[in-house]
């Protein structure tokens, strides 16, 4: 359901970001960015408790007219923020909350691979698959080819510069 | 790379050649032994066969592809040519001869490398750096890039130890080529000195080239399989590591070559049938796999944690992209770290991919663990705590964090406590039941289902003052209160037998409150309904029969009054204890009238006891009438007001209708004074106990009936002073029996009727639910609106 996800890390530059391809991906870039900001706000509001007790999913950052921003935080302040299309009025807040379990649980899977190093761009497929099947349930009446590597942001293969045939 | 322009018999012989060292059949060469023996049968000098590797890609890539092959064939032509090396020197030295290659006694169109007889040329020179290793690795060891040195180095220290020595012996790169290996893996490591620079895996090289030795294994198959794997390490001269083959085991290869090349075309045919092979393991690689662990983990229950395994898997020179892939892959539990499953499965993706094999997007099913012993290549025998192990995949590792070397040690334990592991959920899973079993014990028997055992007042007087005053009232709503108060009796405590049950069953229905309670109750509040029943027909001092119920504590009602209420009918509890059901909650009269007669029919339905009670009572019965005979209550009250004067108070209200019901019961209660006065006296101390279940139920009712027909008040308050003496007598009313039976009639229709109650309202709560979801999603989309129209003032 999600027109955007991106994982940003704790210094606030982000590690994975990720739009449906046929969108503008600077807009979502764009407004990635700023709604680091409501975060951030919302971080330091419930931040007077200890982090243990601050709720990891924040909900709405703000809404646009066309979308709508969702984050949430982990214990190690990586946010996770997505951007939903607002005409997808079926999405409650379980569903959003349960999209990022999932996006936290792979994410961990990530950090859980030692070739991982933490702050690294993320390139694991298995995050991409995941993140891929968010997108296109959203997606599946529109563009059902959110393709796993031209949307998503950090070219795996240009970096590699082995170049091999993954 | 470049265009590659080949003349016909230059693409036969190509082709050809491409095929012969396709041993993997998968279009790429990933610079297995039968590419380096190719080249060192070129006879070319080793820099000269790095430099062609180099300039063909296949160093960058890892792997010979096709059009890479071709171009270091044409390259290797140009060499023996003498002409320099460059990459425009493929397209530009024009009538090249073949490539030639020294052809050993591999029939193979001659083409095969004869490295042999290099590789014994070579050796010499070579065993210095790279003691005669199998040839394979040690390509890849001379090679090469300082990089290799230094894994090399770690290599060597590992290797003795080998925590995370890249694998001694080539991993088999493919089914044959394992064979060979096996013999090598552990022998390899006294090569270290191979060439610093080699690939790591290089001692693997080593490794085998130690046990090659002689290995008459060594099948042509098994230098290229370390090749095949290994090759993309070195980009050192590939004649470097051919000349340090084995003699021996050159020979030996000559021997398998022939075998191989035989089966070349064979391979090709394969290929197809073969594609699922590559991620099989087979014997000889998982015992090789196995090995490594083992130089890892020295323990094959145990894990390795991340970081090992990220050092030693990166010493394949896999691009840590594809190494992070393969992790994923493997890494089945995603705990951080590899079990022996895992381990192999990873290995086995390395090989693969090294020998050109694209990575699959999800582990292949011959490479998961499985919870029994799994792959096929069954090499079960190697690997004793496979089994507990691959349980454990399954049982995700203690701790996720990739590297804790210092569990290693507590991993093997929570291994082979994986069946532990397994035994413990199901253990889980059974307490579960059992719990659910014990709340559904409850429900099942409609009598005492919902019944908690609430100590039910069930006085026959009281029963008398609640059917009076349904009679009078003649209205059910009446009935609701003695459910609520049984409950509340039953809350506070449990052990009215009869009249529990009604209460229980009113309560649940009443109030909802503790219904759970009232289940679990419902089994003793049945056995010692029954118990107390009997012992009431024997109006023995033994009457307070065990209260079955724990004494439910009263906290978890939510009326308040019922609290009092369970006081009130604490008292009289107790004094029912001695010979009377558990009053649990009073039932609550039951506002029946025409019940007066039925609960005593009922009692005899409702528990056996109750009969007996009825029979031990049956002047009773007749006492219902009694019910306004306060005389007895006063008789009796003046008995037991001493004990309960003190909870009187405040039960009186709630007594009150009790008393009217348990009038009948105080009056026959009076008449078998001797028996109260006992049950009293043995009940007394119970009482306090006890008194607080009875109370409960009956409160609720009680209380209601407060409500609804102050009209009984006056009639109550001249009881009040009583409404102690009420409990009390409420308590061991022997005739309790009969009112319980009216009880439980009017404790189950007003359980009926709250439970059609609840459905209305949940059945509104759903309702009101849904408009509340509705509700915000408007507010959403309003806010949105609002946004939209309220100047973009920030972000």
């Amino acid at each position: 359901m999600a027109v955007c996800v991106a994982v940003i890390a704790k210094e606030n530059y982000p590690l994975y970001i990720r739009s449906i391809p046929t969108e503008n991906e600077l807009k979502f870039h764009y407004m990635v960015h700023t709604s680091l900001d409501v975060v951030d706000e919302k971080i330091s509001a419930m931040g007077k408790a200890l982090v243990d007790q601050r709720e990891l999913y924040l909900g709405l950052l703000y809404p646009t007219e066309d979308y709508k921003v969702y984050g949430y935080v982990t214990n190690s302040k990586v946010k996770f923020v997505m951007v939903v299309d607002s005409s997808n009025t079926a999405l409650r807040d379980n569903e959003i909350r349960s999209m990022f379990r999932k996006l936290h649980n792979s994410y961990t899977d990530v950090m859980c691979n030692p070739f991982y190093n933490p702050g690294d761009r993320i390139q694991s497929r298995a995050f991409d698959g995941m993140v891929t099947s968010m997108m296109i349930q959203a997606r599946r009446g529109k563009e059902s080819l959110v393709a796993r590597a031209p949307g998503a942001w950090s070219p795996e293969e240009a970096a590699k510069g082995g170049a091999e045939d993954l | 790379m470049e265009g590659l322009t080949l003349s016909d018999a230059e693409q036969k012989y190509y082709s050809d050649l491409f095929s012969y060292c396709d041993i993997e059949s998968t279009k790429k060469v990933s610079a297995n032994g039968r590419v380096l023996e190719l080249f060192r049968a070129a006879q070319l000098p080793n820099d000269v066969v790095l430099q062609i590797m180099e300039l063909c890609g296949a160093t960058r890539l890892g792997y010979f592809g096709r059009s890479q092959f071709y171009i270091a064939l044409k390259l290797v032509a140009v060499a023996q040519s003498g002409f320099p090396l460059r990459v425009e020197s493929i397209n530009t030295v024009k009538d090249l001869p073949l490539p030639r290659f020294v052809a050993s006694k591999n029939e193979q169109e001659s083409r095969h490398p004869t490295s042999y007889s290099s590789d014994s040329e070579n050796q010499g020179s070579y065993s210095g750096v790279i003691p005669p290793p199998p040839g394979r690795g040690q390509v890849k060891k001379g090679s090469t890039s300082h990089d290799t040195v230094q894994p090399r180095a770690s290599v060597d220290q590992q290797e003795p130890v080998s925590p995370v020595v890249s694998p001694q012996q080539s991993p088999p790169a493919s089914p044959h080529t394992w064979r060979k290996h096996n013999r090598h893996p552990s022998g390899g490591n006294s090569e270290r000195p191979l060439a610093g620079p080699g690939p790591f895996w290089s001692p693997f090289g080593e490794a085998q080239s130690g046990s090659s030795a002689g290995d008459a294994v060594w099948s042509g198959h098994s230098p290229p399989p370390p090749q095949e794997n290994w090759v993309s390490f070195a980009d050192t001269p590939p004649t470097s590591t051919l000349l340090t083959m084995h003699p021996a085991s050159v020979q030996d290869q000559t021997t398998v070559r022939t075998v191989a090349s035989a089966t070349t075309a064979n391979e090709i045919r394969r290929q197809s049938s073969s594609y699922d092979d590559p991620w099989k393991i087979t014997d000889e690689q998982r015992q090789y796999y196995v090995n490594q662990f083992k130089t890892i983990q020295p323990d094959l229950n145990g894990f390795i944690p991340g970081s090992a395994a990220k050092e030693f898997f990166t010493k394949s020179k896999l691009p840590i992209l594809e190494l992070s892939h393969i992790w994923e892959l493997s890494d089945f539990d995603k705990d951080g770290a590899l079990t022996l499953d895992e381990f192999c499965a990873a290995f086995h993706l390395v090989v693969a991919r090294k020998n050109g094999y694209d990575l699959p997007e999800k582990l292949p099913e011959s490479l998961m663990p499985k919870l029994i012993d799994l792959e096929d290549s069954a090499d079960v025998g190697d690997q004793p705590g496979e089994v507990g192990y691959s349980g454990s995949p399954a049982e995700a590792p203690p701790s996720k964090s990739p590297s804790m070397p210092s569990l290693n040690q507590t991993w093997p334990e929570l291994n082979q406590s994986s069946e532990q592991w397994e035994t413990f959920s199901e253990r889980s899973s059974s307490s579960q039941t059992l719990t659910q079993f014990d709340s559904n014990i409850a429900p099942a028997d409609p009598d005492t289902a919902i019944v908690h055992p609430v100590p039910i007042r069930m006085t026959p007087s009281k029963i008398h003052m609640q059917e009076m005053e349904l009679k009078r009232t003649g209205s059910d709503h009446t009935n609701p209160t003695s459910p609520l108060l049984v409950k509340t009796s039953d809350l506070s405590e449990e052990n009215k037998i009869n009249s529990s049950v009604k209460f229980a069953s009113g309560n649940t229905v009443a109030d909802g409150y503790s219904s759970s309670d009232s289940f679990t109750s419902d089994p003793e509040q049945i056995g010692n309904n029954v118990t107390r029943q009997r012992s009431h027909s024997g109006t023995s001092p033994e009457n307070t029969a065990p209260p079955p119920p724990p004494p439910r504590p009263q906290p978890s009602h939510s009326r308040s009054s019922s609290l009092d209420m369970n006081r009130t009918f604490s008292v009289t509890t107790g004094q029912q204890q001695a010979g009377v059901v558990a009053q649990p909650p009073a039932v609550p009269p039951r506002p029946q009238p025409s019940q007066a007669p039925g609960p005593v029919v009922h009692r005899p339905v409702d528990a056996d006891g109750l009969i007996t009670h009825t029979s031990t009572s049956p002047q009773q019965i007749p006492e219902q009438p009694n019910f306004a005979d306060f005389s007895q209550f006063e008789v009796f009250a003046a008995s037991n007001v001493n004990e309960e004067q003190d909870d009187e108070a405040e039960k009186h209200p709630e007594v009150l209708p009790v008393e009217k019901s348990s009038d009948p019961a105080s009056s026959r209660v009076a008449k078998t004074d001797s028996k109260i006065e006992e049950k009293t006296a043995a009940s007394a101390p119970a009482n306090v106990s006890k008194g607080t279940t009875p109370l409960a139920p009956p409160p609720k009712p009680v209380r209601r009936r407060l409500k609804s027909e102050d009209e009984l008040r006056p009639e109550v308050d001249e009881h009040t002073q009583k409404t102690g003496v009420l409990a009390a007598v409420l308590a061991s009313q022997p005739s309790i029996p009969r009112s319980v039976g009216k009880d439980k009639k009017a404790i189950q229709a007003s359980i009926r009727r709250n439970k059609e109650t609840n459905t209305v309202l949940a059945r509104l709560n759903s309702e009101l639910q849904q408009q509340l979801k509705d509700v915000l999603e408007e507010r959403i989309s309003l806010e949105v609106q609002l946004e939209q129209l309220r100047p973009f003032s920030h972000l």
